[in-house]
């Protein structure tokens, strides 16, 4: 898998330069890691080229890592397949809190559609140019996006939920 | 939610509510649909009903108490994903797992395969009136959920296996259950086939209803059966074999049109397929142990936790959720029943994950059901939503 590496670096680092920050292998997966503002433009050019041809979104999902430096308190990270091939990769991109706008790719692969709802669901991500942003698995009321770290496990606005007797 | 707009094209069109619990959905789904006449003009889909945080619950959790929540995803065939989950803990810390635990893996995962796969088709026949089909084949389901009984205790879910291979050897018992299945189900799959597969009455119910093209199902996110049904030959056993599935013959149905009666084909074909992979892993059957040389996350004996210190250490530190992980990301999937079954794990060392993601099929492939249902009749959805096999557990994870 590390010549799919190699090829696919060479080929961004020609396109886009620097915009690629680092190339790896984690486990049996080759990842990328490229500044924001060049994903989307990344992703276009990695379904279209012949060679390569990432048909397929396998899944994308959010990260947040608190810890980390401003710049890089968000993370999205999306998998790309190319069945025939079996050639399979993951970008990544980090963003900091205040700047969660992200351009949607539900437009070059429709399956993002959900998925995005879904991030945006529980991180809080703003796909920009997404058809339908809104909640998809929590109600709509909620206020919050419930998968970042600061929020507990537990709703600590209920009041149904006392313990007092088990001492939670 | 909002109420789709029900006056285009200067007609009045009515609006019906699908669910949330509507007897022929087969679980929690609501679909708001403007109607004409019977004809459906346009869907919108609700889901998570019966959402339960999982992502945010494995966050919280050690490695080995993440199996019970990945029964619940799809619990018709809760093994698969346990095995899954397994797997993806395995290749983070990189085990070895012996061959005779692959080859048993096999054996429950290729069932469960069949279980699952029992329930759709059956459900599908049942959606079309055919009710007989399903109370006899639900009796081979049954047997499976037996032998599922003898090696773990569970029959639905499951929680089977063990970070590093399976708890215990299948016993005498279990040898005996999984032999009276094999004798059993290719007579009662037969009988199945002979009622169902060329009956009039299916036929004209299945054939060209809710199809879908290869193009448009791989854009949508399809896996599994589903996509095979629309001629794409892609099964995560044979692109990336995992648990020795590289050993095994078998062969990937495929179908042309993608419509309901090719997914139940695909299905049924591919109960005949895991029939001769389960018989292949008892016929080759390797000796040795059955889990891992992995104290430090497999339950020691306990009889060596009553008399030895060391095993005692370890038994607490894997009871208290203390064992020591490596950092790392690590994606695995496994061919579930609908499709590819993926675990997105980032670990920072900690006792629990820091991120798990679940790639859930169903969830992905389900928001294409408005677009396929649309010009249909209402009876028409309710068999594509049913061919198309979406547990509701994990489509709202």
């Amino acid at each position: 898998m590390s010549e799919l590496l190699q090829k696919v670096k060479d080929k961004l680092e020609s396109k886009f330069g620097d915009a690629l920050l680092s190339a790896e292998m984690h486990y049996d997966f080759p990842v990328f890691i490229l500044r924001k503002d060049s994903v989307k433009d990344v992703l276009i050019f990695l379904k279209e080229d012949t060679d390569l041809n990432f048909h397929f979104l396998t899944t994308m999902c959010g990260i947040h890592q608190p810890d980390e430096t401003e710049d890089k308190q968000f993370g999205l990270m999306y998998q790309l397949h190319n069945m025939p091939k079996n050639f399979r990769i993951r970008l990544k991109t980090f963003m900091s809190k205040s700047d969660l706008d992200m351009p949607t790719i539900s437009d070059i692969y429709p399956t993002a559609g959900w998925m995005e709802r879904q991030e945006y669901d529980f991180f809080g991500f703003n796909f920009i140019g997404h058809k339908n942003l809104s909640r998809i698995l929590n109600m709509d009321e909620m206020n919050y996006f419930p998968m970042r770290k600061e929020y507990p496990l537990e709703d600590l606005g209920r009041s149904d939920k006392s313990d007092k007797m088990f001492g939670r | 939610m909002t109420a789709p707009n029900n006056t285009y094209d200067e007609k009045n069109y009515s609006t019906l509510n699908l669910g949330p619990t509507h007897p022929a959905t087969h679980g929690i789904f609501q679909n708001v649909l403007t109607m004409d006449g019977e004809m459906i003009v346009d869907a919108v889909s609700t889901v998570g009903y019966i959402h339960r945080a999982f992502e945010k619950l494995a966050e919280h959790r050690p490695y080995n108490q993440i199996t019970t929540i990945t029964d619940r995803l799809n619990y018709c065939s809760s093994p698969i994903n346990n095995m899954g989950w397994h797997m993806t803990v395995e290749k983070l810390i990189g085990a070895e797992i012996p061959k005779r635990a692959q080859y048993m893996r096999v054996i429950i995962m290729e069932l469960s395969r069949i279980a699952d796969h029992i329930v759709c088709d059956t459900v599908i026949a049942v959606d079309t009136g055919a009710m007989t089909g399903f109370l006899h084949l639900f009796q081979y389901r049954e047997w499976i959920y037996e032998i599922f009984e003898e090696i773990c205790g569970a029959r639905l879910t499951t929680n089977i296996g063990r970070i590093g291979g399976m708890e215990r050897d299948f016993s005498p018992k279990a040898w005996e259950k999984i032999d009276h299945f094999m004798k059993g189900f290719p007579k009662g799959l037969k009988e199945f086939q002979s009622l169902v597969d060329r009956n009039r009455i299916f036929m004209d119910r299945t054939i060209n209803v809710g199809p879908i093209t290869a193009e448009k199902a791989l854009n949508f996110g399809f896996t599994g059966p589903n996509l095979r049904a629309a001629g794409v030959d892609y099964d995560v056993r044979v692109a990336n074999p995992y648990s020795s599935y590289e050993d095994f013959k078998f062969d990937i149905p495929v179908g042309t049109n993608g419509d309901t009666y090719d997914r139940y084909s695909v299905r049924m074909e591919e109960m005949w397929q895991s029939y001769s992979i389960i018989e292949q892993a008892i016929k080759n059957m390797p000796d040795g142990a059955f889990h891992a040389d992995l104290p430090e996350f497999y339950l020691p004996e306990k009889q060596d936790v009553y008399s030895k210190m060391e095993a005692l250490i370890y038994h607490f530190k894997i009871v208290m959720g203390e064992t020591e992980v490596p950092k790392g990301e690590v994606y695995h999937a496994v061919e579930g029943g609908n499709g590819e079954l993926g675990f997105y794990l980032i670990s920072d060392g900690g006792r629990t994950p820091f991120r798990l993601h679940f790639r859930r099929p169903c969830f992905i492939y389900y928001q294409a059901y408005p677009e396929m249902i649309k010009g249909s009749m209402l009876s028409d959805a309710i068999l594509t939503m049913s061919s198309m096999n979406v547990i509701a557990g994990e489509l709202d994870a």
